[in-house]
């Protein structure tokens, strides 16, 4: 029930923003997220973003996935 | 009252019940009893192949082809998998009340484009108006006759444990683009249909170390590995991280919940070949333009349970059983 | 893909299976339960069972908001559809749910139901049909409610007149604590949702892991997400200290995003709600709020009224608490089957009885 992707934001225009990932666009609703900026990945569900993926907090948990014993 | 429904056209288990339990049934023949793509006639010392599809497609138009190029390839394929060389074709078209003339133009045109592509002619043609309402725009029926290739040998029987599956090239994007075309989801992609005459690549590659071909249209590839598996007895097994798609093909799957191995192809074809000729039917298929992205994707198994296993991306192991019905865009 | 690939890598997906395995030998049998319909879709999808040991089992409970929507609102949605002046707009997972005697896919073929991937997709239809009515089928937790909701908010700033929600929303929290206090059950762990979190964050969950004392992980959707979860529900059941961990750190803060949660409480209002399988369970549903009752369609015309027949030999609610298995219900592979679905875990292409009706037949 939450079928959702990270994807990138290209462009800002209010509530609104152009992502993309993979090849594929789409203009969503960005008004659930503080402050989101250009080159930032959301998490895209139902034609809106619903929060911001951390993309160091990602890196670290690769990092714990592979050093996991 | 037990009744049709769409779920029965899809290409998956409920067709196939149908197809065996009411036309097998009926009219069963050496011919059709096969479930071949083709009908393979002895005609003196030649054979012949011969088949049939009718083509419904919504919408008429879309990236990459039309009703009428479907309608040429899908049946140009049916011979080719069946190792035979299309030559002549049948093209009849019911059309509704107060279609558009320059549509039918277009379709026509574009029937005549794909026939020069494919080096294949309509011999034969019927044309017929209905009231509107009784057909959707436009339904097309063609069948085709080709002569079978003298190097070529593909039966389900010859299909044995240890064989090799080849794809021919990239999945899903026959599906895709339709879904884009059809629903108003307001993604952006570069996804085309593949739509596109196989006869070509399959003159490229014939010998008798392909043992049998199919083409994965409705119900994508797991079907008709799912139909390969259920016909020769044996048990299939495939690995994810070996099937080709593109990456906008992908990417559109994971956004709404598809799976690609049972999104339609129009332009490729699978081909079950002997181990030790595998490495080599792939090399001759990627020089031809429509299987640049050929790959091995697994190979058949010895155990008889009829089913058709997938070794995930992640490693894990699923089962891909046949389609049932159309895949939907889920949120879930 | 980025951000999804990598969580995808077989060798480390291995690493932590043999883990997994290696922990839980001699522990007897763990039963642990995954809430979310995606992460039943992607423990199926990605093969996760095959890595695990025979005595963890990890269940699919009512986490698929289609597969809890109660029978008579798919009826009712159905009997809307045949309307004259109604055209109905859905997510496509409605539309395979058979109702008592139709589906909505079946109604689509005569054209009165569309497909929409995002509900401000259903308003533009909305503006561009004024001489129908919209009606909107409102489905899914917490994850979806926000959106909805926002398209329920712009159509009254646009002061549309033939938008209308049908809402069948549910929230999650209140399922997991009935799932949590059944003893029968015996459920050790709980894998929450990923991305219903995002939205409520950590404190629903707390009161279930102390009261209770069922560990809790907030679990990514891709495969190396699920099995370090599973490892971290299996290193709390060890220790004997459940709590509240968050394996998805990176999407999911711990007040989960308040604005979202702000705008789901201004357009809807809890209520009590029937869940498929589980029964009516309190404060777990969301009804349009007083202010928002214009665009509640069942606020704005006479419901039609439908017989809903339920097979009551059905067993659902014991296979979704895991207390029973598919194998033990008298309509499974019988009247049951994956076309022909009779309850909530075989109407989910991934739930308990289809999984077993694929591989255990």
């Amino acid at each position: 029930m939450c079928l959702a992707i990270p994807m990138k934001i290209l462009k800002i225009e209010g509530d609104r923003a152009i992502v993309s990932v993979g090849g594929v666009q789409r203009s969503i609703g960005i008004g659930f997220l503080k402050s989101p900026k250009i080159g930032g990945y959301v998490i895209v569900h139902a034609g809106f973003a619903i929060e911001k993926l951390d993309t160091k907090k990602a890196e670290e948990t690769l990092k714990l996935l592979e050093e996991i014993q | 009252m037990k009744k049709i429904t769409l779920a029965h056209g899809s290409g998956g288990k409920l067709m196939q019940d149908l197809i065996k339990g009411l036309f097998i049934k009926n009219l069963d023949n050496p011919f059709l009893g096969k479930l071949g793509d083709a009908a393979i006639i002895k005609y003196g010392v030649r054979e012949l192949a011969y088949t049939t599809d009718s083509f419904v497609v919504k919408p008429l138009f879309f990236p990459g082809g039309d009703i009428g190029k479907l309608s040429i390839c899908g049946t140009v394929n049916d011979l080719a998998v069946s190792g035979a060389v299309p030559k002549y074709l049948s093209c009849g078209m019911i059309v509704e009340d107060g279609f558009s003339y320059s549509d039918l133009e277009r379709i026509t045109i574009s029937i005549k484009n794909v026939c020069e592509t494919a080096g294949v002619s309509v011999v034969a043609g019927d044309f017929k108006v209905v009231e509107k309402n009784s057909v959707d725009g436009i339904f097309i029926n063609t069948s085709g006759i080709g002569e079978v290739l003298r190097d070529s040998d593909v039966s389900i029987p010859r299909i044995k444990p240890g064989d090799k599956i080849i794809i021919s090239g990239t999945i899903g994007e026959h599906a895709a683009s339709i879904l884009l075309a059809r629903e108003d989801l307001k993604f952006k992609a570069r996804i085309s249909s593949d739509c596109a005459p196989l006869n070509g690549l399959v003159s490229s590659i014939i010998c008798r170390d392909i043992k049998f071909m199919r083409d994965p249209t409705r119900g994508g590839v797991a079907t008709t590995l799912n139909e390969i598996s259920l016909s020769s007895g044996y048990d299939i097994a495939i690995e994810e991280a070996a099937i080709p798609i593109k990456k906008s093909v992908r990417t559109l799957c994971e956004i709404l919940g598809f799976d690609p191995l049972y999104m339609a192809n129009e332009g490729k074809l699978i081909a079950i070949v002997s181990k030790n000729s595998a490495a080599n039917i792939l090399s001759k298929m990627k020089k031809h333009a429509l299987g640049k992205n050929a790959g091995i994707i697994g190979e058949v198994r010895k155990d008889r349970d009829k089913k058709v296993y997938l070794k995930t991306h992640s490693g894990g192991a699923r089962i891909l059983e046949m389609s049932v019905g159309e895949q939907l865009p889920r949120i879930c | 893909m980025k951000y999804m690939d990598e969580f995808r890598n077989p060798e480390v997906a291995d690493k932590i299976s043999s883990l997994i395995r290696k922990e839980a030998e001699g522990l007897g049998s763990v039963k642990f339960m995954e809430v979310c319909g995606t992460h039943t879709m992607a423990v199926e999808r990605f093969g996760i069972r095959s890595g695990l040991p025979g005595n963890i089992s990890l269940i699919s409970g009512p986490g698929c908001p289609v597969c809890v929507t109660p029978k008579d609102y798919i009826d009712k949605a159905i009997a809307l559809a045949g309307l004259k002046d109604i055209i109905i707009v859905s997510f496509g997972d409605m539309l395979k749910v058979p109702g008592t005697s139709s589906s909505l896919l079946k109604e689509k073929a005569k054209g009165r139901v569309k497909i929409v991937y995002s509900p401000l997709d259903a308003l533009e239809l909305a503006e561009k049909n004024k001489d129908k009515k919209i009606v909107f089928l409102g489905i899914g937790f917490e994850t979806t409610a926000p959106a909805v909701a926002a398209a329920i908010k712009c159509a009254k700033n646009k002061k549309l007149k033939n938008f209308f929600v049908y809402s069948g929303h549910k929230v999650m929290p209140p399922a997991m604590r009935l799932l949590a206090k059944d003893r029968l059950i015996n459920i050790r762990g709980f894998l929450c949702p990923a991305h219903v979190s995002a939205i409520i964050g950590f404190k629903p969950y707390a009161d279930i892991s102390r009261k209770y004392g069922i560990a809790c992980v907030i679990s990514g959707f891709e495969p190396l997400d699920i099995l370090q979860s599973i490892l971290m529900l299996l290193r709390q059941v060890i220790s004997g200290k459940a709590k509240v961990e968050n394996q998805y750190m990176r999407v999911v803060k711990p007040s989960g995003n308040s604005k979202a949660q702000r705008l789901i409480y201004e357009v809807f209002s809890p209520k009590d709600s029937d869940w498929r399988g589980l029964g009516i369970i309190a404060k777990s549903g969301l009804a349009l709020s007083k202010k928002y009752a214009d665009f509640d369609i069942e606020n704005n015309i006479n419901m039609p009224e439908v017989k809903t027949s339920i097979d009551k030999r059905c067993i659902c609610g014991s296979v979704l608490k895991g207390i029973k298995t598919p194998l033990e219900c008298a309509l499974f592979s019988k009247k049951c089957t994956p076309l022909n679905p009779q309850g909530a875990c075989m109407v989910s292409s991934e739930g308990t009885c289809s999984a077993y009706y694929r591989y255990k037949r």
